[in-house]
């Protein structure tokens, strides 16, 4: 099992914990991941709100260096898995976006590069039972939310990933490690992250109403696959106890981080001391369940 | 709700100019309103998607540039994902946002075009975002220094914010991506 690798601008800020899980249980469960070398940022949301042929060219620039290698390009980060996707999904439908393209780079790109998220892998090139083959720690009785948010879900002619009013991806991996997956509705809601730092109470108030229904659930923890995600429901939790007047004390964590403990691997390795709201309470749990 | 539209002579090419810059087709909207429904900032803005659709399907101008859902949407994708016709209504308003910026329409709260052209100036220079550069770039803008800066030597400590700018990407390929940009300008500034 061998993969380009595209971590990702937040890999190495916002997200090292994301990106540090991930190569941690890859290594676990030899799947190889190459780094694309001298690999670029996607363009984020600034570059599609600003110039499409920016955004697409953007992406495209680490596509093409990926179709070179001549493996799959494994995401970790939701946001660039969604502009990835995009970028392809633009080009294989129109000629102009591929001219354009092939004019910012001054090399075509095709679109034919296969974009896959992390938690894909884990799932299908791994499967729920070679996973649960390699569980040291099963996740008894830990109540989890798995959160999916946007971007890998929407808009599902770009993205392919699961259903996107009912995604179901991130539990069947969830199950297999051991954990018990809430039922919820708010798994894909939008926790408003575009607006973290422009317009930020609209964050604040998405995110907490994201949290409200994992809690109303029962969830012990949110488990997500996206930075911008983890951010706004992780670091906003101080800003929702101001602006909303009650407690909030509940553990995101991303799905990798969850993996992990379940393979066996220790929560610093797995980046759980970079986690903003303390994850103690699961940590012990999953402890006293070894 | 009233829709008020002013027509002049401007407002018939604006529909067909961002038809085009969003690759859509509006005739095909009925007004089902689903668009609308699921919008998460429905209730903070004066005009919702499908509105909006209407206001350019009437003829509404450039008066929609400044609506206030353009840069209040958090590109969620859940109108168009629910559109029963497709209409990819978040490339509608990304649309509206770039012809926004051409025209140098007035700033929106937030000013989230400044926070675009800073976060994609440090790509520019290096390849990847320098997070740290452009938040407090953004930040001296905006003159919103106090906001989250009790959250940041927690974040550092965390390792959650690089000081250092980002090193090991392709610079020279950015140079020329950005030199083609037709909105070159809206990050030059
Ligand atoms: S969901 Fe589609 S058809 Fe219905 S109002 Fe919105 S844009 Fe129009
Ligand atoms: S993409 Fe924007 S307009 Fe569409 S539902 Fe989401 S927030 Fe509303």
């Amino acid at each position: 099992m061998r993969y380009a690798y595209y971590p990702g601008c937040s890999a190495h800020s916002t997200a090292r914990d994301m990106h540090e899980s991930c190569l941690a249980v890859s290594k676990a469960l030899g799947i190889e991941l190459n780094e694309i070398k001298g690999w670029t940022c996607c363009g984020a949301s600034a570059a599609h709100q600003t110039d499409r042929k920016l955004a697409v060219s953007l992406a495209s620039a680490n596509l093409l260096l990926a179709k070179q290698m001549g493996m799959d390009m494994v995401v970790n980060c939701a946001a660039c898995y969604n502009r990835s996707k995009t970028a392809n999904y633009e080009i294989i439908n129109s000629e102009n976006v591929r001219k354009s393209v092939a004019d910012s780079l001054g090399d075509t790109y095709d679109g034919s590069v296969p974009v896959r998220h992390f938690v894909e892998i884990l799932l299908k090139d791994i499967g729920p039972v070679n996973l649960r083959k390699k569980i040291i720690n099963p996740l008894r009785d830990l109540k989890v939310a798995a959160y999916y948010g946007c971007y890998l879900v929407r808009p599902s002619e770009v993205t392919n990933f699961d259903d996107p009013e009912n995604p179901t991806i991130m539990e069947s991996l969830i199950d297999a490690i051991g954990g018990t997956n809430v039922e919820w509705s708010g798994k894909v809601d939008c926790c408003g992250g575009m607006q973290n730092l422009t317009q930020t109470e609209i964050t604040v108030r998405r995110s907490a109403a994201v949290i409200d229904m994992a809690q109303a659930a029962g969830a012990e923890c949110i488990v997500v696959a996206c930075p911008m995600c983890q951010v706004s429901l992780d670091v906003r939790q101080a800003d929702m106890e101001k602006l909303l007047g009650r407690k909030y004390n509940m553990p995101v964590i991303y799905l990798t981080q969850l993996v992990g403990l379940a393979l066996g691997l220790s929560p610093v390795e797995l980046g759980f001391n970079k986690l903003m709201v303390n994850p103690a309470a699961v940590l012990n749990k999953v402890k006293a369940a070894a | 709700m009233t829709i008020r539209i002013t027509k002049h002579k401007a407002t018939e090419d604006f529909l067909k100019l961002v038809q085009e810059k969003a690759d859509v087709n509006l005739s095909s909207c009925y007004q089902c309103k689903k668009c609308s429904m699921g919008c998460p900032v429905a209730d903070l803005i004066k005009l919702p998607p499908s509105e909006v659709i209407r206001g350019l399907q009437l003829g509404a101008g450039t008066e929609l540039l400044n609506t206030d859902l353009i840069w209040t949407c958090l590109s969620c994708e859940t109108c168009y994902s629910r559109c029963p016709n497709q209409i990819n209504f978040p490339a509608v308003i990304d649309a509206l946002k770039s012809i926004a910026l051409e025209k140098g329409a007035a700033k929106p709260a937030g000013d989230a075009p400044l926070f675009n052209r800073l976060f994609l100036n440090t790509v520019k220079s290096y390849g990847r975002v320098y997070e740290l550069l452009a938040i407090a770039m953004y930040k001296l803008g905006t003159g919103n220094l106090k906001q989250d800066m009790g959250k940041f030597p927690m974040m550092l400590k965390k390792g959650k914010i690089a000081i250092l700018p980002p090193s090991g990407a392709n610079k020279d390929k950015m140079k020329r991506i950005f030199s083609k940009s037709a909105q070159n300008k809206g990050t030059e500034k």
